[in-house]
């Protein structure tokens, strides 16, 4: 991991031009960079799926929390020197984990026992995280690094991990994804027709902290969220139809991800302020688009989802 | 190691105290640490009550981008926390039915925000390292991590104040606040202004993390939030009983998290903080499942209400 902050990235020597086709293939001409279009690529695909399911049942939070591990993921895992890769995904598939295990609510109704649990997940690992940067010395300026993200230094050997446990994700999500869609849209009726529930939130747990782990070693903790959440709520506006807001995801999640790293490249500013402007872009859009086709009355009503205005 | 753990460990944590509080931050890390914690234990119950978490954690990095916003443009930090926090209470409320939007909404809201966060970071310490020099990076990780001990006189004295506004203003609608929040329809039938409840709450709340913020740090405002509230749920199930006791397990996490990054200067105080606050959580999970299990092994036994 190189701790580079982002700002020095417009520092190649290069400028913006309004030839489209030249600024792709000089982007491109650096390995770095084409490793990290293929790293971005791959994270955007399984975030996009993985985000679906995650707004489907409306664990953003859950989502969030696991996103903030993978900071005292990395910066543990350097701290005791090995490879960051390795605390990612330790630190983000335990903590799913500990949160599958949390106590649900019991006693009062309102009172939100898993919720509080989550939060205090989150603040301990983050706390964890800020522990083990202080302990090691002289790592100060990679905290921001490991916040909020740097394309630079992906490695061959990155790409291919990244690959391969995102194919892994994925195809475990296509093998459960029927009964899980059920689950999420109505659980007391999955449960009821053999469907098992708990187990299947569990495994989705455990899949949203590999995907999480993925996308932070590109976008810094701090920002998975933002292709995780974004890209699926903005499909969630445009198409009530299953298959075709799940293809839509992904479309979104990778146009994010291309149009942010281009932009990245040619700025100073850091690749996750454009990948998140760009996917709230998106978002609000979707909204604009939804509102104004509903008050023009041409889909009459969408799908069983609430539609909260 | 320091003072406080050679005292320790000669049997007089007495004379250790002593020492710590001789020493001015420590004592003003006490004093606005112990008000704010009190403030965010009772604001963090009508959260977690509220089932607001979510929105308390999208605050947490409001807070961030807030502060960093201000630093970027040269003001003071705690205009722009305090500035960020309180508009973003109020949209969210404006934003949601009753005051509760979507967490999709929120989750896409605050992503971007943190998004502008990491913006400004970068304009802050690119922009101005000719002025203030290499301490720029530092001041983005204190936003997100805490400073308690870097508090000066004048910043103690505005956080004291604001935290114990915050203490009267939520004593003072706790009462109708509780009602509402138990049960909005039945609150509003009976003629409560539950709407405006929810939105003077959010901004409470807005106001508590952006004091949070300067305690613990931007990052970890859930710690004295969400966890407090927590134990205190655990401990009993009776509302106001439960609201005291989570403004008491804040403070005691305060007391108890400074005096142990004073006798171990390797820890920082926010760790330690969230250390001692998370681990009164498992002790009383710990234990209550316990006694649970015990209790529903008892013929006839129906559930502690």
């Amino acid at each position: 991991m190189t701790s580079d902050t982002g700002a020095t990235t417009g520092a190649s020597g290069t400028s913006l031009t309004w030839n489209v086709s030249s600024d792709i293939s000089q982007v491109l001409s650096f390995h770095f960079m084409v490793n990290a279009v293929r790293a971005g690529t791959i994270i955007a695909v399984a975030a996009a799926v993985i985000g679906w399911f995650m707004v489907l049942r409306r664990q953003s939070f859950v989502g969030h929390t696991l996103a903030l591990v993978a900071f005292p993921g990395a910066s543990g895992a350097i701290l005791l020197g090995v490879s960051a890769t390795f605390g990612y995904f330790g630190f983000c598939i335990a903590a799913a984990l500990l949160i599958a295990t949390a106590p649900h609510s019991q006693g009062d109704i309102r009172f939100s026992e898993e919720s509080a649990v989550i939060g205090t997940v989150q603040a301990f690992a983050l706390a964890c995280g800020f522990l083990f940067v202080s302990l090691y010395k002289g790592f100060l300026d990679g905290i921001t690094g490991l916040l909020f993200g740097s394309f630079l230094g992906i490695t061959d050997y990155q790409v291919i991990t990244l690959l391969i446990v995102a194919l892994g994700a994925v195809a475990v999500l296509a093998v459960i994804g029927r009964p899980l869609f059920f689950a999420s849209i109505d659980p007391a009726v999955a449960a009821a027709r053999g469907v098992p529930v708990r187990t299947l939130s569990g495994i989705f747990l455990l899949l949203l902290g590999v995907a999480a782990a993925e996308v932070s070693q590109i976008t810094g903790a701090l920002l998975v969220f933002a292709l995780l959440v974004m890209p699926a709520a903005a499909a969630e506006q445009l198409t009530a139809r299953p298959a075709l807001s799940l293809a839509l995801s992904v479309g979104i999640g990778l146009a994010v991800t291309w149009l942010g790293l281009g932009i990245a490249y040619f700025s100073v500013y850091p690749v996750g302020f454009f990948v998140t402007t760009f996917g709230f872009v998106f978002y609000v859009t979707a909204a604009a688009v939804r509102r104004s086709a509903d008050r023009l009355g041409r889909r009459p009503n969408r799908s069983g989802i609430p539609v909260t205005t | 190691m320091s003072v406080l753990a050679a005292h320790l460990a000669s049997g007089d944590p007495i004379a250790g105290i002593g020492h710590m509080l001789a020493l001015p931050f420590e004592v003003r890390a006490y004093v606005a640490g112990t008000l704010i914690a009190a403030a965010a234990g009772l604001v963090g119950y009508f959260v977690v009550l509220r089932s607001q978490v979510f929105t308390g954690d999208a605050l947490s990095h409001v807070a961030f981008t807030g502060a960093l916003a201000a630093l970027a443009a040269g003001i003071d930090l705690r205009v722009g926390l305090f500035a960020a926090c309180v508009i973003f209470g109020v949209a969210i409320s404006a934003l949601g039915r009753a005051g509760r939007p979507d967490d999709i909404v929120i989750g896409n809201v605050f992503a971007w925000i943190l998004g502008l966060g990491a913006l400004f970071l970068t304009v802050y310490t690119t922009g101005a390292s000719g002025t203030a020099g290499g301490n720029n990076a530092g001041s983005g990780v204190n936003v997100l991590f805490g400073s308690i001990f870097g508090l000066t006189n004048g910043q103690t004295t505005t956080a004291a104040v604001i935290a114990a506004g915050v203490i009267v203003a939520v004593v003072a609608i706790a009462r109708p606040l509780m009602f509402a929040s138990i049960d909005a329809v039945v609150a509003a039938a009976r003629g409560l202004p539950v709407r405006a409840l929810g939105t003077g709450f959010l901004i409470l709340a807005g106001i508590t993390a952006g004091e949070a913020t300067q305690a613990v740090g931007a990052l970890l405002i859930l710690g004295l939030l969400a966890t407090p509230a927590a134990t205190a749920q655990r401990l009993t199930t009776r509302p106001f009983r439960a609201l005291w006791a989570s403004a008491g397990i804040a403070v005691a996490s305060i007391w108890i998290g400074l005096a142990i990054s004073y006798a171990s200067s390797s820890v920082p105080p926010s760790f330690a903080i969230l250390a001692v606050s998370t681990g009164m959580y498992v002790v009383t999970l710990t234990a209550t499942t316990v006694t649970s299990r015990r209790l529903s092994s008892v013929p006839g036994y129906q559930g502690e209400r």
